[in-house]
């Protein structure tokens, strides 16, 4: 259910070639795909009510460009039209000169707020400040202890009082803070349901004891239809600055940002994309615009290429491309760099029309494992000129890495596959690569 | 008998109420002034499926299958309207209730022990909800033992340790870090050597996404059956009703790694109304057995198809129904 957009407006935009403009009647198909597509990725419904409106009024009149499908065209207005709807600006934490400067965090049961607390701990903590996390959640069983272990692997303070009150233990917090020369406080609260209210006004009250610099609303990428009550309920309570959307790491589309962004209008702050503690990103709203719409992560995946790529390697492997001396020497060392660049699935998700090819595919990392294990088992030599591995040095190698032969000619077969397609793409350049892959997925 | 009792269903009825949103305020006037079935009600009703996350294939799946109804079998008061949702939303429910003799949950009579295995995402309330089962199996009147098989997050052995207690059943558990797979080992051949009737096994949560992970499942469940060879008998995935259209790819790649035997709908007592098990029981057959509406032990109740259909369109419910819902 979750096809590229572009592809599925493909097919309800056939009846626009040919046609100079995009008119009410040619238009009316497509905005039905649009309008369902943003539904599976959870936009609510009045979001996605008022979105298709204002594409509408876009689109009506725009001329269709020759080059470009009309697909292609009509989600590049409705990607600007997200993007505008987000915000492109992304939003820091601002914390001011009060010390301690503390954080407030709240959200639902189950949306991540312990977690996402030793996350920022562990961010602020990168960046030279002296966190302390406050446990506050005196009602779920053994929260505190999750916060203390947490903690623990932080090497950062916690303060949990023996109170029973969640308001006094965040009041006594401050002074607790002084007295370890913690510079930031980050509160911990209970899970709450909006419609509870006893629990609304205690966290109400833990603000007014606080007056927390900012107050973070955490909520679940996977949030359906219900995000806009929920944002709004904390909203109306607490006038959150910023809004924390956890577990980004799964295939949501994550259109409660969305409505989310529409319905409060605060900026999304951070992002949590996995379990471990360094798994925090700050949030990119102009980013989300391609997720909702099911085009892949191009942005952030360049980014961390760029981040984890030696520059220099790079350039010298680009060289032995284009002199077609590429080795498996050089392939070995380019796993080794993609593999820096994280889990090969998130990696992958990143890449558009990607996330449809993969689905069902292992893509752990493990199917790196039996290349490295057959390189590692090949002779300087071999690496260099894989074409005097015959027969028995293929058994051998095959016996070393723990593989098969037919596991060796398989990577065999398709490094020199490998080869022959960066000879394409060197001799014709990489605009004539990259519209021969278009002309392929189009095709 | 908490879980049993159909009264607390008004409890979640009633949290609905409350927060009823605009939209279903709007029908229910449309309802009443109109007592006629025509497109703009019916654009409504799919307004309320949309909302309740229902999805928007499934809401037009069954919007269009009532409006042909309407057209063939000449239906045309708007009052008739609820009778129609109810049997075209249940009729997408696989109905596979669990058996109870109307006080107590029945054990279907194996070879002992029963073993049941909670699996999800991370924070749909996975351990609660073995807390609350062990609760309702205990009350039953079934001996029950817990397998701690979430080694993975910060003090999740402690919070099941504090459910165990509370519903006074034992707990088999290892280090954190521990392989999750042997905890299931160990407590399988405990409850065998203590002719227990029910285990439950608790599993950390991850997302249907990261493969190793579900490998990991996988093995858990391999693991069992090699010293039960029925083991587990049941296998419930555990939603969020609050989680959106990802629910579907969520109980597709469950089911593919461990092949489901049921869902559980958490969280219900908020706004949220979980309509999104509606496409995922209808698309893959897999019933709903609990829902959770509280965070008491006594929170978790067996899944009532009616009251759930019920609760999703309460409002249009028949005129006197209607009346006394404005008095509150």
């Amino acid at each position: 259910m979750f096809e590229n957009l572009s592809d599925k407006l493909d097919g309800a935009l056939k009846r626009l070639r040919g046609q100079h403009r995009i008119t009410e009647e040619n238009v009316s198909d497509t905005l039905r795909e649009v309008r369902r597509a943003l539904l599976d990725a959870d936009v609510h419904l009045a979001v996605v009510k008022e979105f298709i409106e204002s594409v509408k009024a876009k689109a009506l009149g725009e001329t269709v460009v020759k080059s470009v499908s009309p697909g292609e065209q009509m989600v590049k207005i409705l990607h600007d039209e997200l993007m505008a709807l987000m915000g492109s600006e992304q939003s820091d934490l601002l914390l001011g000169n009060r010390i301690p400067a503390v954080v407030l965090v709240a959200g639902l049961q189950g949306s991540g707020k312990t977690t996402f607390c030793a996350k920022l701990a562990r961010h602020l903590k990168s960046k030279g400040r002296r966190p302390m996390l406050v446990a506050a959640d005196v009602y779920r069983p053994a929260a505190i202890d999750q916060l203390k272990l947490l903690a623990g692997e932080l090497n950062v303070p916690v303060y949990s009082g023996d109170e029973k009150n969640p308001v006094e233990i965040a009041r006594e917090s401050i002074d607790a803070a002084r007295r370890l020369m913690a510079d930031t406080v980050i509160i911990d609260t209970a899970g709450r349901l909006s419609i509870d209210e006893e629990m609304m006004r205690e966290v109400e009250n833990i603000k007014k004891a606080v007056k927390p610099d900012e107050t973070l609303f955490v909520v679940d990428a996977m949030t359906g239809q219900d995000a806009v009550n929920t944002a709004r309920a904390f909203h109306d309570r607490l006038d959150y600055e910023g809004v924390v959307l956890t577990k980004l790491d799964g295939d949501t589309r994550g259109g409660a940002a969305l409505s989310i962004r529409q319905v409060v209008n605060k900026p999304i702050k951070f992002a949590g994309v996995g379990e471990k503690l360094d798994a925090l990103e700050p949030f990119h709203p102009d980013r989300i615009a391609s997720r909702i719409l099911g085009m892949g992560d191009i942005v952030t995946l360049v980014e961390k290429a760029q981040e984890q790529i030696d520059e220099e390697e790079a350039l010298r492997l680009e060289r032995k491309m284009r002199k077609n001396q590429f080795t498996l020497e050089d392939f070995y060392n380019q796993i080794q760099q993609i593999k820096k660049m994280g889990p090969l699935s998130s990696v992958l998700e990143m890449i558009p029309g990607m996330g449809k090819a993969m689905r069902g595919a292992d893509v752990s990392d493990d199917a790196f494992k039996h290349i490295e294990a057959i390189i590692q088992s090949m002779t300087p030599e071999e690496r260099e000129t894989p074409a005097i591995i015959n027969a028995s040095r293929r058994r051998r190698i095959a016996m070393g890495s723990g593989t098969t032969v037919q596991d060796v000619n398989r990577l065999l077969k398709q490094f020199n596959e490998m080869k022959k397609l960066m000879k394409r793409v060197t001799r014709g350049g990489m605009k004539n690569f990259m519209q021969d892959m278009r002309a392929q997925r189009l095709g | 008998m908490g879980f049993l009792d159909s009264l607390k269903f008004s409890r979640l009825k009633e949290g609905l109420t409350k927060t009823r949103d605009s939209i279903v305020q709007k029908v229910q006037r449309i309802v009443r002034a109109k007592r006629k079935i025509d497109a703009e009600l019916l654009d409504e009703i799919e307004e309320i499926l949309i909302t309740s996350d229902v999805g928007a294939t499934t809401s037009m799946d069954i919007i269009d299958r009532i409006r042909e109804r309407v057209k063939s079998q000449g239906y045309e008061d708007a009052s008739e309207l609820m009778r129609l949702l109810r049997e075209e939303v249940g009729a997408f429910l696989a109905d596979e209730p669990v058996e109870t003799d109307g006080t107590s949950i029945l054990v279907p009579s194996v070879k002992k022990p029963y073993v049941v295995m909670i699996v999800g995402v991370n924070g749909v309330g996975k351990t609660t909800t073995v807390g609350k089962l062990a609760h309702n199996y205990k009350t039953s009147g079934y001996e029950v033992l817990i397998g701690a098989a979430d080694t993975f997050r910060a003090a999740a052995n402690r919070q099941l340790e504090i459910w165990a207690d509370r519903a006074g059943v034992g707990i088999i558990q290892q280090k954190p870090g521990a392989d999750p797979a042997s905890v299931a080992f160990d407590t399988l051949q405990s409850a065998m050597a203590r002719n227990v009737d029910v285990v439950l096994i608790d599993t950390a949560g991850r997302l249907h996404t990261r493969s190793n992970l579900m490998e990991e499942l996988k093995k858990i469940k391999r693991v069992m059956s090699k010293i039960h060879a029925e083991a587990p008998h049941e296998v419930l995935l555990v939603l969020d009703a609050t989680t959106g259209q990802n629910a579907i790819q969520q109980a597709k790649l469950f089911d593919e790694a461990v092949q489901l035997t049921g869902l559980v709908v958490t969280k219900l007592d908020g706004t949220a109304k979980g309509g999104v098990v509606i496409g995922i029981s209808h698309e893959m057959k897999t019933p709903v057995k609990y829902i959770g509406v509280g965070e008491q032990i006594d929170d978790l109740q067996v899944f009532d198809r009616d009251a759930f259909v019920d609760a999703l369109f309460g409002s249009l419910e028949t005129e006197e129904d209607v009346s006394v819902e404005e008095e509150l």
